[in-house]
Formats: C-alpha cells, sequence, structure tokens
C-alpha cells in the first residue's frame, strides 16, 4: 500500500516524558515522524501534539491504537484535510543582496509573507499558511539565496462535526 | 498526620491490600528498609533483583492480584528489566518500586544513578517518577490501578532518597477506585449476538483461548459456555488452564509445537472465536495459511491487538469475563440449540486426529525420558500441582504433558521466553499459594540463570520443588541445530555443569537425583514428601526432542511429528 501522510491530533497529559512515550510508537516500528508541534492547551494539565507522519492504511491504523494505549493519551484524532483546518509556519532567513533583492521583495508581495527581521543585506521572512502554500513559497525562495530556515510542521484544528472524528 | 515518605509509600500499599514484598536493599532506598523493619511488614530477601522481579510475576499469575517489587537504584534498577518485559508481553500486573538517587542529584551521574524511567519507558504499561513527596501516595495507588486495570502489565515507580525521606500529612483513604485512565469495555450486544448467529451457521467451529481469559478471571464463564454450544476448545501457552486439559472439548495448544489435533482442527474450522489471545506468531505460523477456511472471531480487551496480525471478521473490544458472562445470558434467553449432526460429524473427525497423533514418546530404553518425569509429575501430584517452566524443551513438554484443569497454574513466560524465569516466579507462587504444591520444571541451563535462588527458599523454607531435566545441553537450541544446522551443535553442549544434588546441598537445600526411569517415581514421591525446599535432578535423555513441531514460517498444517 502506498505511503500518505498523515495528520493526527492527540491530546496528553502535560508531563515529562510524554513526548519520548509517543515519538516511541513511531520510533520503534522504524516509521519516521515528518513534523511534529507541541504545546499546551486551555487546560493547563493537557497538551495538544500535532503531529505528521507518513504511513500506508492499515499502519496508520495499528499507530493510532497504541497511541491510544499510552496512560498519558487521552485522545487521538486523525484530521482529514478536507475536515479539519491546517496551517504552518516558516520563519526564512534570506539574503537581500542588491542582485536579488527586487525579486525577493516581490515574491514576499506575492506570497502575502512578512518581513519580520531586517538588515541590510539580510531578512527573515514569516510564511504561514497550509503546507502547501507554505511548501509553494519556500521553493520559490530557496533559489533566490534561503541561507536558513525553520518550520513549525503543521498544526490543525477539525471542523468539529462530530462524525467526522 | 506527618508521615515520611518511606512511611507513605507502605501505608499506601497496605491500603491497596499489598501485603508482600519481594525485594533486595540499598543504599537509596535504607529509609524504606527501616520502615519496612520497624512495621514488620513482610518482605521476601531475594539474592538478585531480576529473581524480585519474575518472583512478584509469579505471585501475580498466581494470585490474580498485583505483585510488588522493590529494588535500589543504578543496578538494583536495570537487573530488574527482564523480569519487567516477561511481565509486559504476557500482560501481568506487578509494581516495581526502585530507588533513585536524591532529586538534587538527578541527571549528573551521580553514584548509582541510572534513567530507569527512560529505560523502562517502551517496556513497561507506564511509569513514574515522584518528585514530591506529596504526590507519592497518590501515585502508588496511581501504579497498582494502573498495573490491574484494562490489559494489566508492569508499572514502574521511580523514588528518589530525598522523597522518601521527607515529611507530609498524610490521610488514609482507601484503595483507589479509579484513574484518569479508566477504561471501561462493554461488550458490543449486536456483536455478541452476531456471534451466536455464526456459531449456529457453523459446521465445524473452534473456539481459541489465550491468557485474556485466565486474567479476566473468565474460566468458569468459558466452561458453561463451552458445555452448551460444545464446540472443541483450543488454549495458546498463556490459555493453559483456561480450559480443562482433561475435559474431551480440550484440543490442548496449537502452533509450533502444538498438538495435531489442535492444529489440523484451526486448520479446518470455519469458524475460530478467538477470545483473549493475540495471534502469536508461534501459534499462527505462516500467517495466510493459518485458519484458511475460517470466519474468525476475535474478542480482546486490547484494541491494538486486533487485526493486529490476522485480518478478523468480528472484531469485539471486551474484557473475557464481560464477554462470556453476556454470551451466556444469550444463551440462556435464546434457548439455543446447537445443530446435532453437523457438530456430531466434526467432532468425530477430531477424535479422529486425535487417534492418528495423539502427544507420545518413545517410552522405551535404559535412559530416562524428559516427558516421562513430566507425566509423573503429573500423576503423582494429581494434576493439582501449580507448575513454573523455564525456557526451552522443559517449557513445551511440560505445557504438552502435564493437564492443567485449573486457571492460575501453569505459569510460564510465553511472550518473552526468559530463561531464569521459573525458579523465581515458584518463589512468588508459592507465597502467594502456601497451600499448593508447587514445582519448577527446569532445563539444567535455565535453572543456572538464577539458582542463586536456591539461598532464598532455604531462608523462608518456601517448599518449592526444582525437576531438571538435565541433557547436558541446551536443548532447544540443540534441536534447531540439529535440524536446521547439519547437527553443528556450537556452544550448546553444556554438560560441564555443577553437580545439583550437591548444590542443592551446600545451599542447605534436599538434592535428589535420578538417573534410571524406575528411580522416577520413587524420587518425586520422596521429594513431595519433603516439606521443605528439593531439587530433583533427572538424568534424561539427551537425544529427545519436541514434537509435533511446525517450522518456523511453515503453514500450522504441517507438521513433523517426530521419529
Amino acid at each position: 500500500m502506498e505511503a500518505e501522510e498523515h495528520v493526527i491530533s492527540l491530546l496528553v497529559s502535560n508531563r515529562p516524558g510524554v513526548l519520548s512515550r509517543v515519538s516511541g510508537v513511531f520510533g520503534r516500528q522504524g516509521y519516521n515522524i515528518e513534523s511534529l508541534c507541541v504545546a499546551e492547551t486551555i487546560d493547563p494539565q493537557v497538551s495538544r501534539i500535532t503531529l505528521v507522519s507518513k504511513a500506508d492504511l492499515s499502519f496508520k491504523e495499528k499507530i493510532k491504537k497504541q497511541l491510544d494505549k499510552l496512560v498519558d493519551v487521552i485522545e487521538v484524532i486523525e484530521l482529514k484535510r478536507t475536515k479539519s483546518v491546517q496551517r504552518e509556519m516558516i520563519l526564512i532567513g534570506i539574503s537581500i543582496k542588491k542582485k536579488v533583492r527586487a525579486d525577493v521583495m516581490k515574491a514576499v508581495e506575492m506570497f502575502g509573507c512578512k518581513v519580520i527581521f531586517l538588515k541590510a543585506d539580510y531578512c527573515i521572512l514569516e510564511i504561514v499558511g497550509s503546507k502547501e502554500e507554505t511548501e509553494t513559497a519556500f521553493n520559490f525562495f530557496k533559489p533566490l539565496g534561503v541561507q536558513e530556515i525553520a518550520r513549525t510542521g503543521v498544526i490543525a484544528l477539525s471542523h468539529r462535526n462530530n462524525n467526522d472524528i | 498526620m506527618k508521615l515520611k515518605g518511606a512511611e507513605i509509600l507502605l501505608k499506601a500499599l497496605a491500603e491497596e491490600g499489598v501485603d508482600t514484598i519481594f525485594g533486595y536493599p540499598g543504599g537509596v532506598v535504607l529509609d524504606i528498609y527501616d520502615e519496612i523493619y520497624k512495621t514488620q511488614f513482610k518482605h521476601i530477601l531475594v539474592r538478585h533483583e531480576q529473581a524480585a522481579a519474575h518472583a512478584a510475576d509469579g505471585y501475580a499469575r498466581a494470585s490474580g492480584n498485583v505483585g510488588v517489587c522493590l529494588v535500589t537504584s543504578g543496578p538494583g534498577a536495570t537487573n530488574t528489566v527482564t523480569g519487567i518485559v516477561t511481565a509486559y508481553m504476557d500482560s501481568i500486573p506487578i509494581v516495581v518500586f526502585t530507588g533513585q538517587v536524591p532529586t538534587a542529584l538527578i541527571g549528573s551521574d551521580a553514584f548509582q544513578e541510572a534513567d530507569i524511567t527512560g529505560i523502562t519507558r517502551p517496556c513497561t504499561k507506564h511509569n513514574f517518577i515522584v518528585r514530591k513527596v506529596e504526590d507519592l501516595a497518590r501515585t502508588v495507588k496511581e501504579a497498582l490501578f494502573i498495573a490491574r486495570s484494562g490489559r494489566p502489565g508492569p508499572v514502574l515507580v521511580d523514588l528518589p532518597k530525598d522523597v522518601s525521606q521527607a515529611e507530609t500529612e498524610y490521610q488514609e483513604s482507601g484503595p483507589l477506585k479509579s484513574a484518569y485512565h479508566d477504561p471501561i469495555y462493554i461488550p458490543n450486544l449486536e456483536a455478541l449476538n452476531e456471534t451466536l448467529q455464526m456459531i449456529k451457521q457453523a459446521k465445524k467451529p473452534v473456539i481459541m483461548v489465550g491468557g485474556g481469559v485466565i486474567l479476566g478471571k473468565a474460566s468458569d464463564e468459558l466452561r458453561k459456555f463451552v458445555d452448551k454450544v460444545q464446540i472443541p476448545v483450543t488454549h495458546t501457552l498463556m490459555g493453559i488452564g483456561a480450559f480443562p486439559g482433561t475435559d474431551s472439548l480440550s484440543l490442548g495448544m496449537p502452533g509450533m509445537h502444538g498438538t495435531y489435533y489442535a492444529n489440523m482442527a484451526i486448520t479446518h474450522c470455519d469458524l475460530l472465536l478467538t477470545i483473549g489471545a493475540r495471534f502469536d506468531d508461534r501459534v499462527t505460523g505462516k500467517l495466510d495459511e493459518f485458519a484458511p477456511n475460517a470466519k474468525i472471531i476475535h474478542i480482546d480487551i486490547d484494541a491494538a491487538s486486533i487485526n493486529k496480525n490476522v485480518l478478523v471478521d468480528l472484531p469485539i473490544i471486551s474484557d473475557s469475563r464481560s464477554a462470556l458472562q453476556q454470551l451466556n445470558k444469550m444463551l440462556h434467553q435464546n434457548h439455543f440449540t446447537i445443530p446435532e449432526d453437523d457438530r456430531r460429524k466434526w467432532l468425530e473427525q477430531i477424535r479422529q486426529w486425535k487417534e492418528y497423533a495423539p502427544l507420545s514418546y518413545h517410552r522405551e530404553g535404559e535412559k530416562i525420558k524428559p516427558q516421562y518425569v513430566i507425566e509423573m509429575l503429573y500423576k503423582l501430584t494429581k494434576g493439582d500441582a501449580i507448575i513454573t517452566t523455564e525456557v526451552g524443551q522443559n517449557q513445551m513438554w511440560a505445557a504438552q504433558f502435564y493437564l492443567f484443569n485449573q486457571p492460575n497454574t501453569f505459569l510460564s513466560s510465553g511472550g518473552l521466553g526468559t530463561m531464569g524465569y521459573g525458579f523465581p516466579a515458584a518463589i512468588g507462587a508459592q507465597v502467594a499459594r502456601p497451600d499448593k504444591t508447587v514445582i519448577d520444571i527446569a532445563g539444567d541451563g535455565s535453572i543456572q540463570m538464577n539458582i542463586q535462588e536456591l539461598a532464598t527458599v532455604v531462608n523462608y523454607n518456601i517448599p518449592v520443588k526444582v525437576a531438571i531435566l538435565n541433557n547436558g545441553f541446551l536443548g532447544m537450541v540443540r534441536q534447531w541445530q540439529e535440524i536446521f544446522y547439519g547437527e553443528r551443535y556450537s556452544h550448546t553442549n553444556i554438560s560441564q555443569i555443577p553437580d545439583f544434588v550437591r548444590l542443592a546441598e551446600a545451599y542447605g537445600a534436599v538434592g535428589l537425583r535420578a538417573t534410571k526411569p524406575e528411580e522416577v517415581i520413587p524420587l518425586i514421591e520422596e521429594a513431595l514428601n519433603i516439606p521443605g525446599p528439593v531439587v530433583m535432578d533427572f538424568a534424561v535423555d539427551p537425544q529427545e526432542g519436541v514434537y509435533p513441531m511446525v517450522k518456523p514460517g511453515s503453514p500450522i498444517s504441517d507438521m513433523d511429528l517426530g521419529k
């Protein structure tokens, strides 16, 4: 079966060691976590982990069950693209030497990204969007002289139609 | 009332009904041991921490309650890891308390520091490190709750020295009734109804039960159910005792060293109702050809076990007891009748398989046959002993030739296959069940992996009997070398072994030896009459193999029935 990207959202107890248990489920079976984002929720005792992993269907089901078994995991939700909002942020450090400055600024405008740090020959851009959008923008900037990059990975929330989760 | 952490630990354990600890002291648990001394809490001092974990495991399996052990930090803690994984693989509820260096020193590579929660994270059901004495009581109770609830398993609680020394207010609160992790399993009634429909339609049904029936305390419900539906029952290694081995509907064990008739019945059945078993590779053989003609129903408490190895037609997530209780209720209400003609034909077929290839061995010869020893142990204990095993040939022969009619009486490391398990587990079982005869069926290889526990059994006069099937080889590995590796016996000859009789005597136990078949019965009789620990050394035929045998990767219908 074809491996696909899946977005999995977990509510977990906000305690030390929990992330290690969650990542252990993937690592043990040799599956890579493509991206991962963890932060506290409105309830300070609960954190949300949003992670993206490539897996075939049967494996995805196994992983979900294994995650659900962990004592610290409160809920496991798979977020389908069509039934959730998914966003990622990328910070791009890029050279804006004379030769490329015009091109970079044009692209900034085109993709609607923010310049959040600026020096004479270097700036940091913030790109927010769906993974496709951030990806497209990133691919566009790359040949213009990207020097550093940091990505949050996907975060997501379901549309809260109970039938979907 | 202000109490020290060490006192709180023992009080919280007592409130949860724990009255026995298996353990070994050390630097960072001195405060706890001081409290054990003052309160006279029942503590069995083992001679190696691995044995403490196995003894707690044996205690849990024999009693159906949580087993508890206590060890020090660093090497004390790491020595329990084999015992923890053993319990994890077989879903046995134990709680392991490990000492830890004071919180201020954690992470500094202090003397006898090990990151035991990190080490055991993948092999415990859950683990804790208690950083504040205020959290201690709740954590102890939660640990016991998690160990025994849902699919049971080992839980580790790491206790830094300063936490057991610190004081806090303590209020008695009785046993913990629920935790934030509180799984409830109610079987789906529609699915159970469908189960009964499928049973009605089946011409050749088989029930396969595993350890889940024992852990779920569902043996009596299973017996009622089978009485009514008249379906033959096979039990996995972990399910031994869940259904009476002497019942005419019992097929014995399936799989690699299973019976011919269990494997044939599974291969030819049209319905396989599996309860509390997880389709281990040793049971299924080649997956594609496992129960190829059957619809499969799988009742299991652990959703992650369902559709893991074998795709099933009807999954039912439930504990075994609730499901069987409900099924029995439905049978009663629906005036269920079995399709008698079909069933008669099927049971006749099974009778023919049983007749064609019963479990057997060549009895003739000058040498003691290991299977004969087990048959005689069965006969002379009237099938009423608790048997623990080590791992390898001794384990398989015990599973084949001793018939178990009661749950919690066959204790064996099924999933992990831990040599050295049987003897300390027997100690735990005997402490849990002082009324029972407890026998460890061992090999000369595996008994040496925890033989130091002879000191423990003599120390407390724990009357465990050890039956060593002594063939001078690592027998099961030797058997594979014989069959698959051209009889090149690489490093399996261990005939350089101690004189077990004199060794037992050196420890202060009784040692007995039999070298001829006619000595077996009198020796066992003598051993059973001795009120203390006994080591029985049986010099058995080293050529003997375990049969039937399914080669790894072959379908279970493809059996080598032996020479």
